[in-house]
C-alpha cells in the first residue's frame, strides 16, 4: 500500500495488520516519555483544509510519538486563500520534500489528486463527503477491543448518511469485516442507490432493537435550510438515540463532535454502553499505525515516479 | 401553417466561413456510403472546382490535369457529418477554444459543418455581437459555421432577446443552452415569438430546483463517491414541460442532449402526440426533434467510479447502463433524430481541480464517428450507415442543406480508414482543449481526409505524407 485514500485500498488482512500494530501502540502512552524512534528524520505534512480539531491534532500527536517532523498547513492565512491552486499548493509544498501528507479537504477525490501530482505517501484524512478511512480504522480498533471480533455483528449507522464520509468509509469497513450493516435515517438524508453499497437501508428504528453496535452520525444543523429534514425537533423524536432505545448491551458510537439533545440524548452519552472516548483515545494509535505502515522501511519517495 | 418551418425566407447566408481554394481531386476506389442517395459500393469520385463532377466505377475516371490523385481503396467515403451543437467560446473565452483551433478540430473528426451555441462572453444576445461573430468566421473558421441566439438577454432567463432582428442577422435559432429557459412563461412567449421569426428553438433541459448543484448522475455511483447527484428527473420532467407548451403553441423545438431514459420516453410521447394532432406525420415528428452526444451513447457513470476524472464531467451527466441503452434504442427507432457532440473545451487549469470543482463539459468533435463506431457498429448494435446518417442529420435541423455525394453537389466529404486504430490524445489533439472524455481509449475508425465548402479543410499527417 502506498497511500491510505479508501478503505478499497485495504483488504481484510491489511485491516488487521493495522490494528495489531495500533494495539502494539498503546503502551507507549503509558510509559513516562512517550515517543519512540521509529519514524526519526520522517517528514509528515498535515494539510487541512476545513476546519478540524481532534483529527488533525490525533495526526499529529500520532507522527510525534513516532518522532517524525511535523508541519502543519491550515487554509486559513495560507496560499490557498490567495488564490492558489491545490496543484500549485500541492506542488509547492512537495518542494519541503514531505515522505507524507495527510489531508483533508470539502472535495471529493481531491487526496487521489494530491496522491497524482506529489511523490509522498497520502493519507486521505476526509475528502468531502466521499470518505475519512482512518476514522472507520479507529472505529473498527475500537468494536474489536470491546467485542474480539466484528463476525456476525449486527451494526445500525443513524443519521444524516448523505453528507456523511464517515458512513461510506465505516459501511466498507465493517463490512469487509464480516458484519451486517443497516443505515437508517429519514429518507431525505439517505443517498438513492446508498444500497450498492452492500448495506441495508430503513427509515424507522423501528428494528433498532436488533443491533448489536448504534453508531449515530452527527446531524448538522445547516441540514434545516434544504429542507432535508422540517425541524431538529422532528429529527430527535424519530431518530434521536436516548435511553428508551439504547439497549443494555448494545454499544453506542459517535464520530464526535456530538450536538447533545439532537442526535444524541445526554444519558445516553455518559451511558456505560457509550465508547465514544474510547473512540478518540484509538485514533492516535491507529494514526501511528497508518504512518507505521506507510513510511517505516520504505525508503524516501521516488520523485521519478511522479507524472505532472 | 406556422412560420417555424423552414421556408421562412433567410436574411442573410446562413453558414459563414474563410475563402479557401476549390480542389480538385480524384478519389480513387473508396467504398463510397451515403445512406440518402443509397450508394453503398466503391466508386472513383472527382471534384472539379470544389463540386463534385462524376462518380463512376473504381479505376474508370481519368485524372484530368491538376487534380490531386488520393487513394481511397480500402477507405470509406462518407457525406461529411454536421454537428448542430458545439461550443467555439468566442467571444470571450478564447483560451478554451477559438473559430481556428475548434473547426480545426471539426475538420478532423469528419465534420463539414458547425453551428455554435451563443452561451459565450458576451453571450450572443444582440445583432452586434452575432454580426462582428460572424465576421470573425469569415476570417478564421476552417469550414462553415452557424450560430444560434440566446433565447433570453444574457442568458438570464427574463428577457426574450431581439429574436426578430438575430434572425436577420443570421442567427439559425434560438437557445440558453447550458442553462434551460427555466420560466414557462418566457418559453411560451418565445414560441408565440417564433411565429414571427421562424428559426427553432432549442433547449437544454433541466430542472435547476431538482439538479441543484450536482456534479453527476444520481445513482449508485453518486451515493458511493459521496457526490451530489443529478436525478433523470430533472431532465425528464422539464421536457414534458416544454413539449406541452411547444404543442400548445404549435411551436417547433429541438431537446438539446437527451441523457436518461425518462427523456427519451418524454420525446417519444411529445412525438406521438404531434402525430395524433395533425394529419402530416413527417411534419408532425418534426415539431420536437433530439439529439444526443457520442459520449451519453458510449459511456456511464461506471466510468467515474472507476476514474474520478474531470473530463467525465459533463452537463447533462453520464447516466447508467439502462439509460444508455435506452439512448441507443431510441437513435435506432427514430425518437433521437441526430448526434450532437455539445463539444465543450475548457482550458487545462480549469479541469485539474477536484471534480465537484471542475467546469462541465468534454471535447467531442476529433473523436465522434470513431467513438460511436468502436462502441456500437463493430460490435453490431448500430448499422454503419444509421450512424453515418445521424452524424449528419442536425443539418436540416438547423435549416441547412445535407451533404450529399450526388454530381452537382459541393464537395463536404469526409474519407474514413475503418480499420485504423489509434489512441486518443496520443499525438495532442486539433482542438486547444485536451479534455476530451475518451482521452487515452483506443478508437477504431480515422479520418484521413475532410473536404468542406469544395475546399480541402483536413489531412491527416500522416496520410498527407504518404500521398505526397
Amino acid at each position: 500500500m502506498r497511500h491510505l485514500l479508501s478503505i478499497e485500498d485495504l483488504d481484510r488482512a491489511g485491516i488487521e495488520r493495522i490494528l495489531d500494530r495500533a494495539r502494539s501502540f498503546t503502551e507507549v502512552s503509558e510509559r513516562e516519555v512517550k515517543k519512540v524512534p521509529a519514524l526519526r528524520g520522517r517528514r509528515v505534512l498535515n494539510l487541512f483544509y476545513e476546519a478540524s480539531t481532534r483529527t488533525r491534532s490525533s495526526f499529529e500527536l500520532a507522527a510525534k510519538t513516532l518522532s517524525a517532523e511535523v508541519i502543519n498547513f491550515v487554509s486559513s492565512g495560507s496560499a490557498v486563500e490567495k488564490g492558489e491552486s491545490l496543484k500549485d499548493t500541492v506542488q509547492t509544498l512537495s518542494a519541503y520534500r514531505p515522505d507524507l501528507i495527510v489531508v483533508r479537504t470539502p472535495h471529493v477525490g481531491a487526496a487521489e489528486l494530491i496522491a497524482r501530482w506529489s511523490p509522498a505517501a497520502v493519507v486521505n484524512a476526509g475528502d468531502g463527503k466521499h470518505e475519512h478511512p482512518t476514522q472507520a480504522l479507529l472505529d473498527v480498533y475500537t468494536l474489536r477491543e470491546r467485542l474480539g471480533a466484528l463476525d456476525g455483528l449486527n451494526i445500525w449507522i443513524v443519521g444524516d448518511v448523505l453528507h456523511s464520509r464517515v458512513a461510506r468509509s465505516n459501511i466498507l469497513a465493517f463490512t469487509m469485516l464480516g458484519a451486517r450493516v443497516t443505515v437508517c435515517g429519514p429518507p431525505t438524508l439517505i443517498p438513492r442507490g446508498m444500497e450498492a453499497l452492500g448495506c441495508e437501508v430503513r427509515y424507522t428504528l423501528d428494528g433498532l432493537a436488533e443491533a448489536d453496535v448504534v453508531y449515530a452520525l452527527r446531524m448538522q444543523k445547516e441540514r434545516m435550510t434544504e429542507s432535508f429534514v422540517p425541524s431538529l425537533r422532528e429529527y430527535a423524536q424519530r431518530y434521536q438515540i436516548d435511553g428508551r432505545r439504547l439497549g443494555a448491551r448494545q454499544i453506542l458510537m459517535h464520530p464526535g463532535p456530538v450536538n447533545r439533545g439532537v442526535e444524541l440524548a445526554a444519558e445516553v452519552i455518559d451511558s456505560p454502553q457509550a465508547v465514544i472516548g474510547q473512540q478518540v483515545a484509538a485514533g492516535v494509535v491507529v494514526r501511528m499505525a497508518v504512518l507505521y505502515e506507510l513510511l517505516a522501511g520504505r525508503t524516501a519517495p521516488d520523485r521519478q515516479l511522479v507524472t505532472a | 401553417m406556422n412560420a417555424a418551418s423552414p421556408d421562412v425566407p433567410r436574411a442573410a447566408e446562413p453558414l459563414v466561413h474563410r475563402e479557401q481554394p476549390p480542389a480538385d481531386l480524384l478519389i480513387r476506389a473508396a467504398h463510397v456510403l451515403d445512406p440518402r442517395t443509397g450508394i453503398d459500393a466503391p466508386h472513383d469520385v472527382l471534384v472539379r472546382a470544389g463540386e463534385i463532377a462524376a462518380l463512376g466505377a473504381p479505376g474508370s475516371l481519368p485524372a484530368p490535369d491538376g487534380a490531386e490523385l488520393i487513394d481511397g481503396e480500402g477507405r470509406h467515403l462518407f457525406p461529411g457529418f454536421v454537428d448542430p451543437h458545439v461550443h467555439l467560446r468566442v467571444p470571450g473565452q478564447e483560451h478554451k477554444e477559438d473559430l481556428d483551433s475548434g473547426t480545426r478540430a471539426a475538420a478532423a473528426g469528419g465534420f463539414v459543418a458547425v453551428v455554435a451555441m451563443p452561451n459565450t462572453d458576451p453571450v450572443v444576445d444582440d445583432a452586434t455581437v452575432l454580426r462582428s461573430l460572424r465576421e470573425a468566421a469569415r476570417r478564421e473558421a476552417r469550414i462553415p459555421v452557424g450560430f444560434l441566439a440566446a433565447v433570453t438577454r444574457g442568458l438570464d432567463g427574463d428577457a426574450l432577446t431581439e429574436m426578430a432582428e438575430l434572425a436577420d442577422a443570421g442567427a439559425l435559432g434560438f437557445t440558453d443552452d447550458g442553462r434551460p429557459v427555466h420560466r414557462a412563461a418566457i418559453l411560451r412567449k418565445a414560441l408565440q415569438y417564433q411565429r414571427l421569426c421562424g428559426r427553432l428553438l432549442a433547449l437544454h433541459e433541466e430542472d435547476p430546483s431538482l439538479s441543484g448543484a450536482g456534479a453527476m448522475h444520481e445513482g449508485e455511483v453518486s451515493a458511493r463517491l459521496g457526490l451530489a447527484g443529478i436525478p433523470s428527473i430533472s431532465e425528464s420532467t422539464a421536457i414534458a414541460r416544454d413539449a406541452a407548451i411547444a404543442g400548445y403553441e404549435q411551436g417547433r423545438i429541438h431537446i438539446q442532449h437527451l441523457s436518461a431514459r425518462e427523456s427519451v420516453a418524454a420525446v417519444a410521447e411529445a412525438k406521438a402526440r404531434a402525430v395524433e394532432r395533425s394529419g402530416d406525420e413527417r411534419e408532425a415528428r418534426g415539431r420536437i426533434t433530439s439529439e444526443v452526444s457520442p459520449h451519453h451513447l458510449t459511456l456511464t457513470h461506471d466510468a467515474i467510479l472507476a476514474r474520478l476524472d474531470t473530463r467525465l464531467k459533463m452537463n447533462p451527466p453520464l447516466r447508467s447502463e439502462d439509460d444508455r441503452r435506452a439512448l441507443v434504442d431510441g437513435l435506432r427507432d427514430g425518437t433521437i433524430d441526430c448526434i450532437a457532440t455539445d463539444h465543450a473545451p475548457h482550458a487545462r487549469e480549469e479541469k485539474e481541480v477536484p471534480f465537484e470543482e471542475a467546469p462541465m463539459g468534454t471535447t467531442g468533435l476529433e473523436t465522434a464517428f470513431a467513438a460511436v463506431f468502436t462502441d456500437l457498429v463493430v460490435p453490431g448494435v448500430l448499422p454503419l450507415a444509421l450512424v453515418v446518417e445521424k452524424l449528419s442529420a442536425g443539418a436540416a435541423l438547423m435549416g441547412l442543406g445535407t451533404p450529399r455525394i450526388a454530381v452537382g453537389e459541393p464537395a463536404a466529404l469526409c474519407l474514413i480508414d475503418l480499420a485504423a486504430e489509434w489512441e486518443v490524445g496520443e499525438h495532442g489533439y486539433e482542438s486547444r482543449a485536451e479534455n476530451c472524455c475518451f482521452d487515452g481509449r483506443s478508437l477504431r475508425g480515422r479520418v484521413l481526409a475532410t473536404a468542406a465548402a469544395g475546399a480541402v479543410v483536413y489531412r491527416e499527417r500522416a496520410f498527407a505524407l504518404s500521398a505526397a
